[in-house]
């Protein structure tokens, strides 16, 4: 018999003659501690995620292009990876075509396999959207598609994130069922709440494990 | 891949590697600042008592819920899965879990694999069997990297490094990787991204671990701080996931909780850096991820745990380690000592199931069952509860029927048992107890002068010339309380 049969069969008999437990999930302990009015709902965010050495900037729709490059250039980065095929992406191909001096822009236009070298080895930092934010863990949550893959996030030394005011969350229940998670899921769903880091030595945090050095947050108060 | 080679020869039972560890003071003092900050940290992670509670309470629904209907759980998330396009693979044993990740490396040639943390790989021994197949699995959590590196095991199973200090990782790099000698922490992390990094880039196969997986909707939920898991189930080709039966849960909302209750306990952490989701390979219009995701479904005696419903408690597990971070006992002699894969509290409970009681005999008793393992668990296991049942199945008589625990039994002795059969005639019969009083109060001084272990560090117990019932009597007999009542 298959392994399957076996374990399946052992459970059975061990479950013979009882029921399956009512589901007495209480939605109010994952949701009540963590209702915040509007207004404060940016401020709890950024609280958390600076507290584990996240970069925030509160910032507009028409401002962020400018301070990306402001950013970038304080870091002396010399190239960013970007999707021009987002709306936001659009957004930032047109701010750098003012003429001044700006990083070179690149673009995650084919599969892996034929640059990983290069995203591995080259690309100093990315920009991404994001879906949203959560207020009550400081997270980003992110879905990664075809115009921003999955590594684009996580090599580059740098990731540059924006996020909507009106997108963040009171907390992570709130936000899967509001959008309805439980019918299907994309191939990646992320929280992200801060640079990559560890604490496995001597329990000292240090940032920038394996993935971002450095996060940075723009959030668009206006949108 | 070099061949584990232990560096420093352990004494082979748990009460001789006890001793050891707490003769070594530097070993001991690592534990003590590591498991005091972790404390600290979850209880300011849960600083409201009633929300905690409530949430604890919640957990613990949510794994007895899904464990109550397990079987059917399990067939739903395959569907699930394999809809997603994930293929599903079961496995009763530890040999078998490692011939199906071996036979999937193999359709794919592959020669290095990378591994994010996962205890089950541990359990398999998953290093060591692809070691000797010539590939090299290279752990890439910045802990487990630094216990492979010197030819160790994790001894926490959140913090696998914990028993080390920075001069001794500086050491360990300066040894193996000819790295300069550096104590800062931030410096010698950037040397272990800078190695690992080229293997996340290399390598063939990503192997992880999984926290949970979903039923509902065929997700595989991974919690992380460094970024090595998102690396490892994003960069290769191919990723394997293996777990335990244990960790399927009905619905996506179930993990809110979970996830919350897991690094608040264990790290003491609102949430960790990364929560991964993985639903499935790589769709045709997508430009990364794995073409194959893989995961392997383990058993390795949980069926077994299952069968007995005290027991089955076990599985609610959601592998936080705050049982061992205010354990006592674990602070004292560490995660080595314990010689299993899982230490501390939790690895007292789950190993019997595992490898038999009888290969871990002194786990049950290597407790002071002062209660705090229960008390901070998330999921509510009452581990004290089940540390004495384990220790009375322990001693369990020959041909006692049924065996609810592989291997008990083995520290059954007939000379123990006669010593308490008397002891309970001596105590539920009046008469023997006055004689024995008797006795025992006249002939003190034929006391022996050696009562086994207790002796070694102790001195010999000496009974009094008289006894306690005695002096009551002579204390009633003068006193006021006894002459009003008369
Ligand atoms: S037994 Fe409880 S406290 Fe210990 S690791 Fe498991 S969930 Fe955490």
């Amino acid at each position: 018999m298959s392994a399957r049969t076996n374990i399946l069969n052992k459970l059975r008999t061990s479950l013979a003659g009882t029921k399956p437990r009512p589901d007495e999930f209480d939605e109010s302990l994952v949701t009540g501690p963590w209702r915040y009015p509007p207004e404060e709902r940016v401020a709890r965010l950024r609280e958390l995620m600076e507290a584990v050495h996240t970069e925030v900037h509160q910032t507009r729709q028409n401002d962020w292009p400018v301070l990306v490059a402001e950013l970038l250039a304080k870091r002396e980065i010399t190239n960013l990876l970007y999707a021009p095929a987002t709306p936001h992406g659009g957004q930032l191909a047109s701010a750098w075509k003012d003429g001044t001096r700006k990083p070179e822009l690149r673009v995650y236009d084919r599969p892996i396999e034929e640059w990983k070298v290069g995203l591995f080895n080259d690309v100093q930092a990315s920009l991404t959207g994001t879906t949203g934010g959560i207020a009550a863990t400081g997270s980003l949550v992110l879905w990664p598609d075809r115009n921003e893959p999955r590594l684009m996030s996580l090599v580059p030394p740098v990731h540059i994130a924006l996020l909507k005011a009106s997108g963040i969350h009171d907390n992570w229940y709130d936000m899967m069922t509001a959008q309805n998670w439980s019918a299907g899921l994309p191939t990646n769903v992320l929280l992200v709440s801060g640079p990559s880091k560890t604490a496995d030595i001597e329990q000292v945090l240090a940032y920038g494990a394996h993935g971002p050095k450095e996060l940075i947050v723009l959030i668009l108060e206006d949108v | 891949m070099n061949q584990r080679i232990p560096v420093t020869e352990l004494a082979s039972d748990f009460k001789g590697r006890a001793r050891e560890a707490l003769a070594d003071s530097q070993l001991r003092s690592n534990f003590r600042t590591a498991m005091d900050s972790l404390m600290r940290k979850r209880a300011d992670a849960f600083s409201d008592e009633d929300e905690r509670e409530g949430l604890r309470e919640l957990g613990n629904h949510i794994r007895a819920r899904s464990l109550s209907n397990l079987p059917d759980l399990l067939e739903q998330l395959e569907t699930r899965l394999t809809a997603n396009g994930i293929k599903v693979h079961w496995a009763e044993t530890v040999e078998e879990a490692n011939e199906i990740v071996h036979g999937l490396i193999e359709a794919h040639d592959g020669r290095q694999v990378v591994k994010g943390k996962s205890m089950v790989s541990e359990e398999m021994e998953m290093n060591d069997y692809l070691a000797d197949r010539d590939i090299e699995c290279l752990e890439s959590d910045m802990g487990e990297y630094i216990v492979q590196l010197d030819n160790e095991k994790p001894s926490h199973i959140i913090m696998p490094a914990i028993h080390k200090n920075a001069r001794q990782v500086s050491a360990l790099f300066n040894e193996k990787l000819g790295e300069h000698v550096s104590e800062d922490v931030d410096e010698l992390i950037q040397t272990g991204r800078r190695i690992l990094r080229r293997k996340f880039l290399e390598a063939d196969v990503g192997v992880s671990g999984v926290n949970f997986a979903i039923a509902e909707t065929g997700t595989l939920l991974l919690v992380e701080n460094e970024g090595n898991g998102r690396m490892s189930t994003t960069s290769p080709p191919v990723h394997i996931a293996v777990t335990g039966i244990e960790k399927v849960v009905s619905n996506l909302r179930d993990v809110v909780p979970l996830v919350s209750l897991l690094t608040r306990s264990a790290l003491g952490q609102p949430i960790t850096t990364y929560v991964n989701l993985i639903s499935g390979p790589r769709k045709p219009d997508e430009l990364d991820g794995p073409e194959e995701v893989h995961l392997v479904l383990l058993d390795n005696g949980r069926t077994g745990a299952f069968a007995d419903a005290q027991m089955r408690q076990t599985l609610n597990c959601i592998r936080c380690g705050a049982c061992m971070n205010h354990c006592p006992v674990y602070t004292r002699v560490g995660g080595h000592t314990y010689g299993e894969v899982y230490p501390g509290p939790i690895g007292k409970i789950v190993t019997p199931h595992m490898v038999g009681l009888d290969k871990v005999p002194d786990h049950p008793s290597a407790s002071s069952l002062c209660g705090a393992c229960g008390e901070v668990c998330p999921v509510k296991i009452p581990i004290p509860e089940l540390l004495q049942r384990l220790r009375q199945e322990n001693v369990q008589a020959p041909g006692h029927e049924p065996v609810s625990v592989k291997g008990a039994g083995s520290k059954y002795s007939r000379k123990e048992l006669l010593m308490w059969r008397a002891w309970v005639m001596l105590n539920t019969r009046p008469a023997f107890y006055k004689l024995f009083l008797w006795g025992a109060t006249r002939f003190r001084a034929l006391a022996p002068k050696k009562a086994g272990p207790w002796t070694e560090n102790h001195s010999a117990p000496v009974p009094a010339a008289r006894s306690l019932h005695d002096l009551a009597r002579d204390h009633l007999k003068n006193s006021s309380i006894r002459r009003e009542r008369l």
